[in-house]
């Protein structure tokens, strides 16, 4: 019997997508973003959280999804993962959901033009819900983004 | 029981007492016949016995043990300190130390010191090799070891025992080490020989046995009508006993005994294990006043009162500084807010809660300084060791170790401190021969200073050694290429001894023949300039050389000047600025392809801000006029088109998070009074 997990969901253009909500600190609302020059596309800049400073990633931009404008449903998802402190900017969160490990089936190879191994597996909900379990540790992956900027420019 | 959580705090407990250890050795060493600072060495190697053996390093543990039994003689009057026991001493406290270290660094403490043990244990049976060769040490080893507590009476008693025909014996006892009651194992012992004849005399004396004042084992003088094969197997039927020897003395061995006594008293008297030099602790009525004096003088040594302080991760100081900060925007924000309502109740109250912040936050600012004696302290070890090795005498004289500077700083001007004061030590004190053929006394004096100055805190090292040649610098300059002969001749003598500093002096070998100075000076400059501090020799030739270094208070907070390109804010590290201004177009040049601007007489680049970051909504080529900032490093500037100034300001340097550690021409970010992040330019990287 696999445990139960609590995750975060959040979406990602019509995409639902989770996080361990263990790996998650806060969610909060669209803030103010100072720019960081000289650095990736995707990393829209660092935001002060309550007094830290940390930097934020676009998830569109780091998935390579098109940008969109920021709403009222924009929401920062500061994760900690592997000591680094990091804000996903997401379209929208408002879920917590109870997963049963089980549930979670190993991704297909492409999901929403997504690379697999950004994605730990794909979990189903219900009758017609796919949520999509991130890997962290790969969507912070920087040596492999060293490769795509160089390839890229 | 997990004792992880107990690490950080073992490591800082330790390192307190290696650091009290050395110091009070060094303390003793000066003065080698003040026992109370035995008492406190002892106490501190207990203290630290105890504590590794709890957390499970044996190693550790079992060498403080073989230290503490030399030192439980020595502050038992058994044995005088000599040179050899300190050198053993200090090596083991080295071994200690890198013990420590290797735990400190996720290792486990392991360390092979049987060699260090081996002689810890040839002192504790009186094996100390001296000049003068005579008693103890040629003495068979349990002749020696029962010198060390046998008073002429005892000797005298037990001699006329064997006369009578009594057997005398000397028994070595050792309890097992899980024994949980040993004083208790040690009274049953007394009491079975009691029963078949007399106690002389135990080492420790029975009342420290009595009070578990102990190890694991003792040993005794016992006269009696049995075989020692007899008592041996008799002792061992108690339980919980490790080992017994008995052995037999005959009155020979006392002879000798007595004869190694009086010799060594009357030949030697700085000899080891001399009993008619003081009073035998055995002998326990006239041991009692000397311990008691011991015991009374040691914690006025210490100041008696107990520590008023706690221990708190640096970090958990950061998060109250962070969480601080958010307060201080806030309050920024009620402030905006009350003088819109205009409710003087409410204005008050903001002004009231303004007043209380920032005194709050001086207090959170003061909690990070740390006096600069937790770098100092190290260092009379260091100057000692070599001086020793280089055989000189040299007396270090630290004033201001009170000094107090942001941890920050703190961690990082060791080092450069470091290379200094061996510099002082190697290079600035003449050898003892130099120093009487010109006069001065044959101890080398070296200052070590620290004091408050405005926003800085200076640490100076002066020697009063023979200072630097300028004229020999500034040769060794030309020879290697830094310097033509014509440019030579301009330099004065003080511009000549800021030549030491310069890269490429530091490789040359040329230079530590020639004037003995100027190895790897330019990477300590180098190190105290990246911590926005400076450094400068003066140097009188015959007298002396002083190496000035100026630190700012704290690295977390810096003056920048913060400045505007369209709609970002960032900072400029006001210690890089050498000055500001307005230029028009049409004073910017182009020379090969880059921009250039008079500046003083010389031509030095403008750089575009703006381009450099690719900031979105501003460009000064629309500008008639431009404001400029001159950063420099080192010796070259280079001018940096902005927009505007908004001002000079405090801020606190944050760093950008490890997800991006490096930004090239950013070295971090601070926040401001709005809330709002603002970069903050690393002018170094503006120039290559």
């Amino acid at each position: 019997m696999a445990e139960d997990i609590k995750v975060i969901v959040f979406k990602l253009s019509d995409e639902e997508y989770g996080i361990e909500v263990d790996k998650v600190q806060t969610i909060e609302r669209m803030m103010p973003i100072t720019r960081v020059p000289k650095t990736y596309s995707f990393i829209k800049g660092v935001i002060n959280l309550r007094g830290v400073v940390i930097p934020v990633i676009d998830l569109r931009g780091r998935f390579g999804i098109a940008e969109a404008e920021h709403t009222d449903q924009t929401r920062v998802i500061i994760v900690n993962v592997n000591e680094m402190e990091v804000g996903f900017i997401v379209d929208s969160a408002n879920d917590v959901i109870d997963l049963n490990r089980e549930s979670i089936d190993t991704p297909p190879e492409v999901v929403g033009g997504i690379k697999a191994k950004y994605l730990d597996g794909v979990a189903k909900i219900g009758e017609d819900r796919l949520l999509i379990m991130l890997n962290l540790s790969e969507v912070l992956n920087k040596s492999e983004i060293v490769q795509l900027e160089s390839l890229e420019g | 029981m997990d004792m992880n959580q107990y690490l950080s705090m073992f490591i800082d407990e330790s390192n307190d007492h290696l650091q009290s250890l050395n110091e009070n050795m060094m303390g003793l060493e000066a003065n080698p016949e003040d026992l109370s600072i035995v008492q406190v060495i002892f106490r501190s190697a207990h203290t630290l016995k105890g504590m590794a053996a709890t957390m499970g390093f044996e190693d550790l543990a079992s060498l403080t043990h073989q230290m503490e039994n030399v030192l439980d003689l020595v502050r038992n009057n058994k044995l005088k300190m000599q040179d050899f026991i300190f050198d053993t001493l200090f090596k083991s406290l080295d071994a200690l130390e890198s013990m420590v270290q290797d735990i400190t660094g996720g290792g486990e403490g392991k360390a092979d010191v049987s060699a260090i043990v081996a002689s810890l244990q040839a002192i504790v049976r009186g094996e100390v090799p001296s000049a003068a060769g005579s008693s103890a040490a040629a003495e068979p080893q349990t002749t020696a070891e029962a010198a060390a507590f046998l008073d002429e009476f005892q000797l005298s008693v037990l001699s006329q025992s064997i006369q009578e025909g009594h057997q005398v014996l000397y028994i070595d006892v050792a309890i097992r080490k899980d024994c949980q009651l040993k004083a208790v194992r040690a009274y049953m012992v007394f009491d079975l020989l009691e029963r078949s004849g007399e106690v002389v005399t135990s080492f420790p004396s029975v009342q420290d046995i009595e009070q578990e004042k102990f190890d694991h084992g003792f040993s005794l003088y016992y006269i009696t009508q049995k075989e020692a094969s007899d008592i041996q197997s008799m002792v061992m039927n108690l339980s919980e006993i490790e080992k017994v020897t008995a052995v037999a003395l005959d009155q020979e061995t006392l002879t000798q005994m007595g004869q190694g006594m009086t010799a060594a008293a009357a030949e030697a008297p700085v000899q080891v294990a001399e009993p008619s030099a003081a009073p035998a602790p055995a002998a326990v009525p006239a041991s009692a006043p000397v311990k008691e004096e011991a015991s009374k003088a040691a914690p006025a040594r210490t100041g008696g009162a107990p520590s008023r302080t706690i221990r708190v991760d640096i970090e958990r100081l950061d998060v109250l500084m962070n969480l601080f900060s958010e307060l201080l925007i806030d309050r920024v924000r009620l402030e905006q807010l009350a003088s819109e309502v205009q409710n003087s109740d409410l204005t008050e109250t903001v002004e009231h809660m303004g007043r209380v912040s920032s005194d709050l936050q001086n207090i959170v600012m003061k909690l990070r300084m740390v006096p600069v004696d937790t770098v100092f302290n190290r260092f009379p070890r260091m100057v000692r060791d070599l001086a020793k090795s280089l055989d000189k005498k040299i007396d270090l004289v630290i004033t201001g170790a009170e000094t107090e500077l942001d941890r920050t700083v703190i961690d990082e001007i060791g080092d450069p401190l470091v290379h200094l004061l061996r510099n002082a030590v190697d290079h600035g004190v003449e050898s003892i021969q130099d120093r009487l053929a010109s006069g001065k006394s044959d101890t080398g004096t070296v200052n070590l200073r620290a004091f408050h100055s405005g926003n800085h805190v200076f640490i100076e090292i002066e020697d009063d050694g023979a200072g630097i040649q300028p004229q020999k610098i500034l040769q060794s300059a030309i020879k290697k290429g830094i310097l033509t002969q014509e440019q030579a001749a301009g330099y004065s003598d003080d511009e000549a001894i800021q030549l030491l500093f310069a890269p490429g002096f530091s490789t040359a070998e040329v230079i530590s023949d020639v004037s003995g100075r100027g190895v790897g000076l330019d990477v300590v400059k180098a190190k105290i300039t990246s911590l926005g501090g400076n450094v400068v020799v003066y140097s009188k030739p015959g007298k002396g050389t002083n190496f000035s270094v100026q630190l700012p208070l704290t690295l977390s907070i810096i003056a920048a000047m913060l400045i505007r390109l369209g709609s970002e804010k960032y900072a400029i590290p006001l210690s890089s600025i050498v000055e500001t201004g307005i230029i028009k177009q049409n004073q910017i040049r182009k020379i090969h392809g880059s921009k250039m601007i008079e500046f003083r007489n010389t031509h030095i680049p403008l750089l575009s801000l703006s381009k450099f970051f690719s900031v979105p909504d501003f460009d000064e080529r629309t500008e008639e006029e431009t404001e400029i900032v001159v950063v420099r490093k080192g010796e070259r500037l280079v001018a940096l088109a902005v927009q505007d100034f908004i001002g000079q300001n405090e801020i606190v340097i944050k760093n950008l998070g490890k997800y991006l550690p490096e930004v090239q021409g950013i070295s971090g970010a601070t926040i401001l009074g709005d809330g709002q992040v603002a970069l903050i330019i690393d002018p170094n990287a503006f120039i290559k």
